[in-house]
């Protein structure tokens, strides 16, 4: 996956957790906690979500690295380069 | 013991006695075993299950969910035991973890009401309210409100400084014994802390309601509990009630099982949702643990216990608006140890008008008040009775003072005490609330001590209540989730 995936990729999954948040504009700098609302419970199931889909561990002391899109990408991408972007459900 | 000892017979105390083998239709062998249907378990079963993984949830009682329960006596009443009011996030953990179906029938209660010697006012039980009463009621500057508010919005359990409550209290409000009752007292019956307990468990739990105000869930506790179950089903879960876990299986420092009588149950996985001193003192044997580890764990303190009185109105008795809650005391001055006193002053009440059971027009009003198992665990039957009269006959004093005829209208009263909660829930001391603030850190341990061992349920203060509980159960899933996979990795070697 590119990093532009990625970023599609946690979108799909935000969108599938919090399906009333507006994630069209989201941005990708600022932490996803000031731009909708999301919850550490939330960032728990974006991790269930991640190893569900695709097969991706994050261990709980690397959870601060997903606090943007950047991050998310940033950090995703050496476990993603060989997975294809999931098909929304 | 013989299996016949763990069910119970006949009217008097509610437990069922089987029909033939509750766990003829169980597997030899599940992914994951749950002991215990509270919300933890329940959320924990349905989100694992979801997820593909063969799940069994085993249940002592023949309902589900724990204490998030209710039962019916002759003349169409319906007791809540718990249902009184959760925070807004209930919504959206119901939304995540049970679907649309649940998390649209929680709606928001329409007025909290506290009559006591210090003040008597209605209030919705939000951040934007409770700053109107702290500022224009109780004259507190309005800058110290905003910041005991954003203090408390910033803290979080790892971060724990040794305050206690009552020194967090004293830095924002010094000497306002009045507003301080107004902070704690409902926080104490949420939860069963007290102004001793650390600052953090209150600023989380406090943080919670004042977000959005106090919820309740349309159709009663026994809508939400059957819905579960029905999600449950769909998703693949083996629910069996009337099955007794009587120890959770160990071998060579790893899970093996759960046994019910002399039957085994193997599970990789064991979530154990019985309580955090039942799980470690009674369900595993101790030389699974490290024995310093065991010694420190076994000094968890439990919460306190709780007494309820069930007062259900006739049918076409009508009862005039009072709020949904009530907290009232007569003491003059707070103090939140005192409300679990034997035959104390202090007392909730939860109306629960037809709104709640939509089309059955009917009233039920549950009093509770919290209480130490101490006071009642060693009276004699003739002591045991004549206490419970009191407790009722108090109640009913305490109630007419906001509706006169009370008495008049009531078709059914009855009482509950710590012994009762410890005979349907089998929580150690009837312990209503889980475990102090320390037993977080020794429920988040137990898969170190036992490999595939977790515990999920009301644990720590702030994952006490449905809330808390629920959320638990989402994050032990979570784990049990990384661990299956893991385990799966291990086994079968991926490309």
């Amino acid at each position: 996956m590119t990093h532009e995936e990625i970023v599609q990729a946690v979108k799909d999954i935000i969108h599938t957790i919090a399906p009333d948040e507006e994630i069209g504009g989201l941005n990708l700098t600022d932490p996803l906690r000031d731009q909708i609302e999301l919850d550490s419970m939330d960032f728990l199931d974006i991790v269930m979500e991640l190893r569900k889909r695709y097969g991706v561990q994050v261990p709980e002391e690397d959870y601060k690295e997903l606090a943007t899109l950047q991050g998310c990408a940033d950090y995703l991408a050496p476990h993603l380069a060989d997975h294809q972007l999931a098909t929304s459900a | 013991m013989s299996r016949s000892t763990h069910y119970y017979t006949g009217s008097r105390d509610g437990k069922r006695p089987p029909s033939g083998d509750p766990l003829r239709k169980a597997k030899d062998r599940y992914d994951v075993v749950v002991v215990g249907s509270g919300l933890a378990g329940l959320t924990a079963a349905n989100i694992l299950g979801r997820a593909g993984h063969s799940v069994c949830v085993l249940e002592q009682h023949y309902n589900l969910g724990g204490m998030a329960t209710w039962f019916k006596r002759r003349g169409g009443h319906v007791f809540d035991i718990s249902l009184h009011g959760f925070p807004i996030g209930m919504q959206k953990t119901c939304r995540k973890y049970w679907g649309k179906s649940i998390s649209d029938r929680i709606v928001q209660l329409e007025g909290v009401r506290f009559d006591n010697p210090q003040f008597q006012f209605d209030t919705t039980f939000t951040r934007e309210d409770f700053t109107h009463k702290l500022v224009d009621v109780f004259g507190c500057n309005p800058a110290t409100v905003e910041s005991f508010y954003e203090t408390l919005r910033a803290m979080n359990y790892y971060d724990d400084d040794g305050r206690t409550t009552a020194e967090l209290f004293e830095e924002f409000f010094p000497g306002r014994n009045d507003v301080h009752r107004l902070l704690m007292e409902p926080i104490s019956y949420a939860n069963g802390s007290t102004l001793q307990d650390p600052a953090i468990t209150y600023g989380i739990v406090f943080s919670n309601f004042m977000s959005k105000g106090v919820y309740t869930f349309t159709g009663g506790t026994d809508l939400l509990i059957r819905a579960m179950r029905d999600i449950l089903a769909r998703n693949g879960v083996d629910v069996f009630g009337r099955s007794q876990v009587d120890e959770i299986t160990v071998e060579h420092g790893r899970v093996r099982g759960v046994r019910v009588g002399t039957r085994e149950i193997r599970a990789e996985t064991v979530i154990s949702n019985a309580g955090l001193k039942a799980t470690i003192e009674r369900l595993v044997a101790p030389d699974h643990f490290d024995s310093a580890w065991l010694d420190a764990a076994k000094q968890t303190r439990l919460n306190c216990s709780s007494t309820q009185v069930y007062m259900g109105l006739g049918p076409g008795e009508d009862l005039p608006w009072i709020a949904d809650l009530l907290f009232t005391s007569t003491r003059p001055e707070f103090d939140s140890a005192s409300l679990a006193d034997l035959h104390g002053q202090s007392r909730t009440f939860s109306f629960y008008y037809p709104k709640v059971r939509p089309g059955t027009g009917r009233h039920t009003v549950v009093s509770s008040m919290n209480a130490n198992w101490s006071d009642w665990a060693d009276l004699s039957e003739s002591d045991y009775a004549a206490a419970k009269a009191r407790l009722e006959e108090d109640t009913l004093r305490a109630l007419e003072v906001h509706v006169p005829d009370i008495r008049s209208k009531l078709t059914h009263v009855e009482s509950s005490t710590p012994r009762s909660f410890a005979f349907y829930t089998q929580h150690t001391q009837g312990a209503s609330f889980g475990t102090k603030f320390e037993g977080l850190r020794y429920s988040m341990e137990l898969p170190q001590q036992i490999e595939g061992l977790f515990h999920s349920g009301s644990v720590g203060i702030i994952m006490s209540g449905w809330l808390g509980a629920a959320n638990y159960g989402a994050i032990t899933a979570n784990k049990v989730d990384a661990r299956i996979d893991f385990l799966a990795a291990e086994t079968v070697p991926t490309s």
